[in-house]
Formats: C-alpha cells, sequence, structure tokens
C-alpha cells in the first residue's frame, strides 16, 4: 500500500465483482482513493470497499447504472464531494453481454450492449475529461476486449461495442495527449469470472497459454496503466489474453 | 446574471494565457491562430464559460470565433439573454 493520494481520485465503474472488483483493490494500494461504482451488485460492492480498507486504503460504493445518462455527473459529484479532490483516475469497466448470432440477434440485445458497453465510456470519459484538461493531467483505461480484435461467433454486440472503445480510446487519446492526459484500453481474454462462468466456448482451447487468465492479471494491467510511470503510454491497447490475439 | 465587458474580457484573457501566449499578447484583435490558440484550448475556454457565466458555447460556436474580441462579444452577448 503506497501513501494515501490527496491530489486526486479514482472511478472504477462495475467495481463490484470479477475485473472490475480486482482494479479497485489494485488502483487502491497505489494510494488513490477509490469510487466502487455498481449497479444491483450493493453487497459485492461493500464487501471491495471493506477489503481496500482492510488494506489501509480508501474507498466509496457508488450506485448507479453506467446506461443512464445522468449517472456520469452524479457519480463524479459524490466521488469529489467525498474525497474533496478531482477525478484523476477513470476506469470503464461496467459492461454486460446479451449473446445471440446476428440472424437471431435482437435489436434490444444489440441496444442495450452497445448503451452499456461503448455508449456509457463515451460519456463517462467526456465528463472525465472536464476536470483531467483543467488538472492537466489524468489517466483514462477502457476494458475493451480481445473480441474487440478477433471474432467470436454469437458477439456481434459485443463485439462492435468492444471494438468502437478500442477507436474511442485512440481518437480521444491524441485529441488530449498534449494535456498530459493519456486513454488507453486493455483487452482482456477469457478471463475467470461471473460473467464467462458457464458460457461455452471454444476459445479457451485457442489460448497459447492453455489456461484462462485472472481478474488479477488484467487488473495489475490497468494499475500500470493508471501509474505515473506509464506517462508515456497512450492510445496504446495491452492485450491480456494469454497470446489469443498475437 | 449581468456581467460586464471587462469582467468578460478579464477572464477571457486570464484563461487564454494560461494555455501559454504571453498576456502582452492577447489583445482584442489577436487572432487564435496569431496565438498558438488550438481548438482543444477553445473547449476549456468554453468549458471556463459555461462554469462562471451559464453560458453554453457549442463546437459551432467556437468554430466561428477568429480573434479574442470575437469570443469577449459573443460570450457578453449570451449572457445578457
Amino acid at each position: 500500500m503506497r501513501e494515501a493520494r490527496s491530489d486526486g481520485c479514482a472511478l472504477v465503474t462495475g467495481a463490484s465483482r470479477g475485473i472490475g472488483a480486482a482494479i479497485a483493490r489494485a488502483v487502491a494500494r497505489d494510494g488513490w482513493g477509490v469510487g466502487v461504482n455498481y449497479r444491483s451488485g450493493r453487497a459485492g460492492a461493500e464487501a471491495v470497499v471493506a477489503a481496500i480498507e482492510s488494506e489501509g486504503g480508501r474507498a466509496l460504493a457508488l450506485p448507479g447504472d453506467v446506461a443512464d445518462r445522468l449517472t456520469p455527473d452524479s457519480l463524479f459529484a459524490a466521488l469529489e464531494e467525498h474525497f474533496g479532490c478531482p477525478v484523476l483516475v477513470l476506469v470503464n469497466n461496467a459492461g454486460i453481454s446479451d449473446d445471440d448470432l446476428t440472424p437471431s440477434l435482437s435489436d434490444d440485445a444489440w441496444e442495450a450492449v452497445i448503451e452499456t458497453d461503448l455508449t456509457a465510456a463515451f460519456r463517462f470519459t467526456r465528463r472525465a475529461l472536464k476536470g483531467m484538461l483543467r488538472a492537466r493531467r489524468g489517466r483514462i483505461v477502457n476494458v475493451s476486449s480481445v473480441v474487440g480484435l478477433r471474432a467470436n461467433p454469437g458477439q456481434a454486440n459485443y463485439a462492435a461495442a468492444k471494438a468502437g472503445l478500442i477507436a474511442l480510446t485512440r481518437t480521444a487519446a491524441v485529441e488530449v495527449a498534449r494535456r498530459g492526459i493519456t486513454i488507453n484500453a486493455v483487452a482482456p481474454g477469457w478471463i475467470e469470472t461471473d460473467m464467462t462462468a458457464g458460457v461455452a466456448t471454444d476459445l479457451l482451447s485457442q489460448v497459447p497459454a492453455r489456461r484462462a487468465g485472472t481478474p488479477e492479471e488484467v487488473a495489475a494491467c490497468v494499475r500500470f496503466l493508471t501509474s505515473d510511470e506509464a506517462s508515456y503510454v497512450t492510445g496504446a491497447v495491452l492485450s491480456v489474453d494469454g497470446g489469443l490475439a498475437a | 446574471m449581468s456581467v460586464t465587458t471587462e469582467q468578460v474580457e478579464s477572464r477571457v484573457i486570464e484563461t487564454l494565457a494560461s494555455f501559454g501566449p504571453d498576456i502582452s499578447q492577447i489583445t482584442r484583435t489577436a487572432t487564435f491562430e496569431e496565438l498558438d490558440i488550438d481548438s482543444l484550448d477553445l473547449v476549456e475556454l468554453a468549458q471556463v464559460v459555461e462554469d462562471e457565466y451559464g453560458v453554453i458555447l457549442k463546437g459551432e460556436d467556437m468554430k466561428q470565433l477568429k480573434t479574442v474580441g470575437d469570443a469577449i462579444d459573443l460570450i457578453v452577448e449570451r449572457a445578457g439573454k
């Protein structure tokens, strides 16, 4: 655990479980006060906050559906009020999937996934940049996916959202690079979480590392990208997939 | 809220100076191009103006602006409405 930072705080969306929970804990170890956003997993978010506090860190559970367009303003206000400093680290992690083959993929499934996995990340990024431009620094990490880089049948909506997230990452990164703000993406492969539990896939057999990844392995990469040391890395997509996209 | 042209002028000049140009160069007739003020700087200026005066300047508003005076006049006009 590093010394507590008072210059800024961090927000991780969708942090009540899985990859988001691991990211919140990892970022907290760097001394950031962390907003642990959740939609329905209140108990999970509170457990993440308790785990961070037991390690000497600071965290705040923040309810809110990222797909609601009013959520970014309300979460940023609550977090900045609580920690008394601007959000200098944003991790857009919240995501859903609703799989089906393209010929039978419903409009609702398409729209819900695009809204939560892509549009919400844009709105949170836009909101975060306000303060980061003023501060002349900031770190944004978008949690994309290997399926944004290579095909996985049954996930046209999820893949389109995750590929869109990579394009958003690159474009926004070059727009604000001269202000000391970095925007990067990680592209996890097959990671053992609630989201992937029980999902039938032939992806695992294609992983060169011959195993699934852990949320902590993704979180370590996100933590690096949010660190002061990663100041010259921007617009990058870091695959965390055991070689799947290589 | 009523604001005077002088107040807006002083705030705009102060904000533009924070982007790099020497404050002595920032006159009403100076163009953003001459001052090396780019589109991202103007986005930031718009945010300051929104926070201070409640005036929302869109991207298309900012594109019309060529000089420092253009920006000041637009803000004063909108703030007076």
